[in-house]
């Protein structure tokens, strides 16, 4: 199979309609290139659902790139060809699929946080909205629920209605983890979600993303090497577009099979 | 320059004090095979004192494997050598003990003379402190084949104790009047096998450290 840039489908076909979303992720044979250049070379990988999956490995690697295989972020990078087989759930999401819809199964949050420029409680209505709930009290119950999912409730039940600009940084980005939730979503990509913040705000995240995994699938980019030992229950680790060596987190850090790796987690890589 | 020069001084501080420790046992367990063959009660109750040093090493060498891990945060090898070592030490500090244990004896005995299996006894010295010298070289240099050497040869030190064992049943039969020094004996010839098993944990944490699975010698 080959595609380039897609044009993005509103409607899902027939074909697709009876393929479900779900938490596992299955990548066969994955190749990427950006015009010439190779990003990925062969991925394959099987993520399994409601756990926490690190990916690791040293800046320009191709974690990242290959994060946003997940949603089809890179639908939007002009010159980017992907090939190989992605599966979330049972369904092929380069086959010929709705990308919202595919969005809705699988949330993004960022390095840095980024709530619109609108309340907290409409931040988190934003996405519904958009997939048609209109009525006041369904949506007050998603943001409620958002909210106390993302373990932010208490704190901002009494300021839905102020900026989501006037949050801290790490309120911000726990807004936009609520965001993500507020659509059911199977998976949630992290990357690098706690880099800009300080070490009480990347506590909660973490504690949150341990949560998080009862109910959905977490894959996680982070430059932070105690992070993906603490909260990790897989590591993939990433060099020049290679997957290396993927395993069990605690495995992986205490002894890894490639020499690459052990190289790279113990600091003596380049 | 490493990445991880703090951590590579950290490291080798650590195993030079390891190896320092190990030197000092060494000797320790040297001076219970003197003392029991020159019956010398001064050295035998010597050595129990030198046991306050293995302790302070054992300490000290605690709180390098702390720091490293609270500073440096080592993951994969460097995790598994501060780790194992904190394993050793406890050993190393064993093996310690009962160096001291067996001048404590001596000496608290006036001396014991060597009426049955002296030789034998003496050879169970001898290899206990080659099993220790050779197990914690084999930690250090992470050398796997000298760990795998160095266990076989507690197969000796088994067979070694059970013909002083009987040999000293036998004494006690023949000569029941002598059956104390026969029993301080006893216990001398246990306390070098006990040496033996920990030089066995030894080499099984220097299979971990190579390999991160864990070994059990039979």
């Amino acid at each position: 199979m080959l595609f380039g840039k897609r044009k993005e489908t509103k409607q899902a076909p027939d074909a697709e309609t009876a393929a479900q979303y779900g938490g596992q992720i299955s990548v066969k044979n994955a190749d990427l290139f950006y015009g010439d250049f190779q990003a990925l070379k062969n991925i394959g990988i099987e993520i399994p659902e409601k756990k926490i999956t690190a990916f690791i490995g040293p800046s320009g690697c191709g974690k990242s790139t290959f994060l946003k295989c997940f949603n089809r972020m890179n639908d939007l990078v002009q010159g980017c060809r992907i090939t190989g087989e992605f599966r979330i759930g049972d369904v092929d999401i380069y086959g010929n699929i709705d990308v919202n819809e595919l969005r809705r199964n699988v949330g993004m949050v960022f390095q840095k946080p980024n709530p619109f420029p609108m309340s907290v409680y409409d931040n988190i209505a934003y996405g519904p909205r958009t997939f048609g709930i209109k009525k006041r009290a369904a949506l007050d119950e998603i943001v409620e629920r958002s909210l106390k999912q993302a373990a932010m409730w208490d704190e901002l039940k009494d300021r839905l209605n102020k900026s989501a600009l006037g949050l801290s940084g790490g309120q911000q980005q726990r807004l936009c983890i609520a965001r993500a939730l507020a659509v059911n979503p199977h998976v949630i990509l992290m990357d690098e979600p706690t880099s800009a913040l300080d070490p009480i705000s990347t506590g909660k995240i973490e504690e949150l993303c341990m949560e998080l995994k009862k109910e959905v699938t977490v894959v996680i980019v982070t430059h932070n090497m105690q992070q993906a030992v603490r909260i990790s229950d897989k590591t993939a680790f990433f060099l020049l577009g290679d997957l290396i060596e993927y395993g069990d987190t605690d495995e992986i850090f205490t002894a890894p099979k490639q020499k690459q790796t052990e190289n790279y987690i113990t600091g003596r890589f380049g | 320059m490493s990445a991880r020069k703090y951590l590579e001084e950290g490291l080798a501080e650590m195993n030079m004090a390891l190896k320092e420790m190990c030197v000092l046992v060494e000797d320790m367990i040297d001076q219970t095979v003197t003392a029991l063959t020159e019956n010398d009660t001064a050295l035998a109750a010597g050595i129990h004192a030198r046991d306050k040093k293995v302790d302070e090493y054992e300490m000290d060498i605690e709180r390098m494997c702390m720091r490293l891990l609270l500073k440096e945060q080592p993951v994969a090898a460097d995790f598994r050598s501060v780790s194992t070592t904190l394993k050793v030490i406890t050993d190393i500090e064993r093996i310690g003990d009962q160096a001291g244990d067996i001048g404590e004896l001596i000496a608290a005995n006036g001396g014991v003379v060597l009426k049955a299996d002296a030789a034998r006894l003496k050879m169970m010295g001898i290899l206990a402190k080659d099993m220790v010298k050779n197990s914690v070289d084999s930690f250090i240099f992470s050398d796997e084949k000298l760990a795998d050497e160095t266990a076989k040869k507690d197969d000796r030190m088994d067979e070694l104790f059970i013909e002083v064992k009987n040999g000293l049943i036998a004494f006690m039969k023949e000569k029941p009047d002598n059956a104390d020094d026969a029993l301080v004996l006893m216990m001398i010839a246990k306390y070098f096998e006990r040496i033996g098993d920990h030089a066995v944990n030894v080499c099984e944490w220097t299979k971990y450290e190579e390999t991160g699975e864990h070994v059990k010698f039979q």
